[in-house]
């Protein structure tokens, strides 16, 4: 079995998309039982879900970091009305966590004014952006989706010191983000009417070709890919770039599971195979890693000689 | 914060020397262009503009009072840095009106390397909010923003009352229902993405399959539609194909439409918009001079009597005929679509 050597930690990025409150209290009571080093935060996709307010938020953090994690408030991604801003405004004034910043404006707003972190859809794609944002206050960012490992590996070699970097390992993809609701599309619904159909799907609507293939998810305003990305199987390569967080991303089922077995390919208490089993088990849809290797994101691609597949 | 009363701009698209003479010609203020290569969101093969292309059009435009503007709008990986900055170099040498950018680290190099150049805000900035703008003024002394096809009128009021810059907003052309420099999807199918690599759903991932179902398009083998006898066929793009959702198939993301934003100039301009821009650097002359036609009348029009000011029937029929699918919408400024 090959051991790794030094441990990068585990965080859990938030929840995508919309579970009643209930669930997601339970949710994060099993999450705090968990291995997870860090916990994300807050609503990202759309500020009709209100389930939960802040404040709720914020007990949920108190919580967790009571049970030892370092947790992080995320933003909204797509900050349309003047609402979204101001709800961004109060999030970004709370001192008690630090903040996931998913808009340039929420940059703007902790520019200076405390450390943060970039989300994966804040387009940071070369060294230099890296350099501007660290002189600002950029404590860790996470890898866009859509960039490769040869990218990463460049990134790291130049990145600033003291800033971290973090990976999305494991989950459906966050692909894109609209002003049109796509959920209430679905339902023939308004957007300003959608009856929060979103509650009706816990992983999310999905939608396939005409010849039936799984092909994306519907997410309300965001769309993610059908398949979870899984880069379990690069672990070794990861750790060697000197990655210092693992991103795994919240489905209604199986995360303590996720959690548990990249927790334990990281310990070396499980092999990269027996990993890769135990992690197909409770992954619907198919993995995909094709970013990773620079091919289509669909793509999945299981060793550097083999072609990849989709 | 934006001068109210001044007439808009008009900032046409070129992706060669006959298309920018030709907006020059039907009266537009700025002609926006690309270099031939990933640093721009209309990498296509066959288009734009090498450095004497470029220099013989913006001799053609100031000639006439026309401006240029150069779009190095994509992001740059460390791979690739060096292609990102010689492009800025390239169009600040040629003495152009205006970069449009859009990587933090294009910006920060540009403003550096020539901090007299202007800089705009490239619509995949991404910049939705008061705040995000706020940012790219403070950090880079950005002059202009180009808004994301997402917001509603009234959105782009409350945006242009806080704006530390004067805006542009998109008036016609093929319609982005994603928010533009947040969309993955093209690359998740293809390997490019606007992003990436200036192209979404690019051409050489596009296949055309005569089947007994009917005419199928597929992007990298991926079903986008499947076109009956007797239906118009559209080009490809990922979002605007026909999927099942619920057992239900349809358009689920967006129909293959184009934005028109005719009806609304009046409030555009009662918003205090400094510019009004056409899509298309990938589309012909004949296009370009068709649209920059309409919208210069219409912009007049409208700046010179702004009360009684109505599309006219010619100008819609006029930009019916080139638009996709042959169809139009207000997009998010209308706000039902949202």
């Amino acid at each position: 079995m090959n051991m790794l050597h030094t441990s990068p930690r585990l965080s859990l990025g938030p929840i995508l998309y919309f579970w009643p409150r209930e669930q997601v209290i339970d949710f994060y009571a099993e999450v705090a039982e968990t291995a997870v080093d860090i916990v994300y935060l807050g609503e990202t996709v759309c500020s009709k879900r209100r389930t939960l307010r802040l404040e709720d938020w914020i007990e949920l953090a108190d919580g967790l970091a009571a049970a030892g994690k370092e947790v992080l408030l995320s933003t909204l991604t797509l900050i349309e009305a003047g609402s979204e801003l101001g709800a961004m405004k109060r999030l970004c004034e709370n001192r008690g966590f630090n903040i996931e910043a998913n808009d340039i404006g929420a940059v703007n707003l902790l520019a200076g004014q405390q450390p943060f972190v970039t989300g994966p859809s804040v387009n940071v794609y070369n060294h230099r952006t890296l350099q501007v944002l660290a002189d600002q206050g950029l404590k860790r960012w996470v890898l866009p989706v859509e960039l490769s490992r040869d990218t990463l590996a460049d990134m790291q070699k130049l990145r600033p010191a003291g800033v971290e970097t973090e990976v999305f390992v494991y989950g459906r993809l966050p692909l894109a983000y609209s002003a049109r609701c796509f959920t209430a599309r679905a339902h023939n619904l308004p957007k300003d009417d959608c009856q929060f159909r979103c509650l009706d799907y816990p992983d999310g609507l999905l939608l396939d070709t005409r010849e039936k293939e799984q092909f994306l998810v519907l997410n309300g305003i965001q769309t993610q890919s059908a398949k979870a990305c899984n880069l379990l199987g690069e672990c070794d390569d990861i750790v060697g770039l000197g990655v210092d967080v693992l991103r795994i991303s919240p489905q209604s089922m199986h995360t303590g599971k996720v959690i548990r077995i990249f927790d334990q390919r990281l310990r070396g208490e499980l092999s990269a195979t027996d990993a890769e089993t135990a992690l197909e088990l409770i992954t619907p849809g198919g993995h995909c890693n094709g970013y990773w290797h620079n091919e289509p994101g669909m793509d999945a691609c299981f060793d550097q000689e083999a072609a990849c597949s989709h | 914060m934006s001068v109210t009363g001044a007439k808009m701009e008009l900032v046409c698209p070129a992706g060669n020397l006959p298309a920018l003479k030709a907006a020059v010609d039907c009266g537009a203020d700025a002609v926006y262009i690309g270099f031939r290569d990933d640093t721009n969101a209309r990498h296509f093969a066959g288009l734009n503009f090498n450095r004497k292309r470029a220099q013989e059009g913006i001799e053609y435009a100031r000639r006439r009072g026309a401006k240029v503007f150069v779009a190095i709008n994509t992001f740059a990986q460390p791979s690739g840095w060096q292609r990102w900055q010689e492009s800025v170099d390239l169009a600040a040498e040629l003495g152009v009106d205006a970069l449009i950018l859009a990587d933090i680290g294009v910006m920060d190099y540009a403003a550096t390397r020539w901090p007299e150049v202007r800089l705009h805000l490239s619509v995949q900035g991404s910049a939705t909010n008061p705040e995000a703008i706020a940012f790219y003024h403070k950090n880079f002394d950005v002059q202009r923003v180009v808004l994301p096809r997402v917001l509603s009128l009234k959105q782009v009021q409350q945006v242009a009352e806080q704006s530390p810059v004067p805006l542009e907003v998109f008036g016609f052309g093929s319609l982005c229902v994603m928010v533009e420099g947040r969309c993955l999807l093209s690359s998740y199918v293809t390997g490019q993405s606007p992003n990436s690599f200036g192209a979404c759903s690019p051409a050489s991932a596009v296949q055309w399959v005569e089947t007994p179902k009917g005419l199928e398009s597929r992007l990298n083998n991926v079903l986008i539609d499947r076109y009956d006898a007797g239906e118009s066929a559209a080009y490809p793009t990922l979002c605007k194909g026909r999927f099942e959702v619920g057992g239900n198939t349809y358009y689920a993301i967006e129909e293959p439409t184009s934005l028109n934003t005719l009806a609304v100039l009046p409030e555009l301009q009662a918003i205090g918009i400094a510019a009004v821009k056409i899509e298309g650097r990938q589309r012909s002359p004949a296009y370009v001079r068709q649209v920059a036609q309409v919208w210069r009348a219409a912009i007049d029009n409208c700046y010179s009597n702004p009360d009684g000011y109505q599309p006219q029937p010619g100008w819609m029929a006029a930009l019916q005929e080139v638009s996709e699918g042959a169809q139009t919408t207000l997009g998010a400024y209308h706000r039902p679509w949202q």
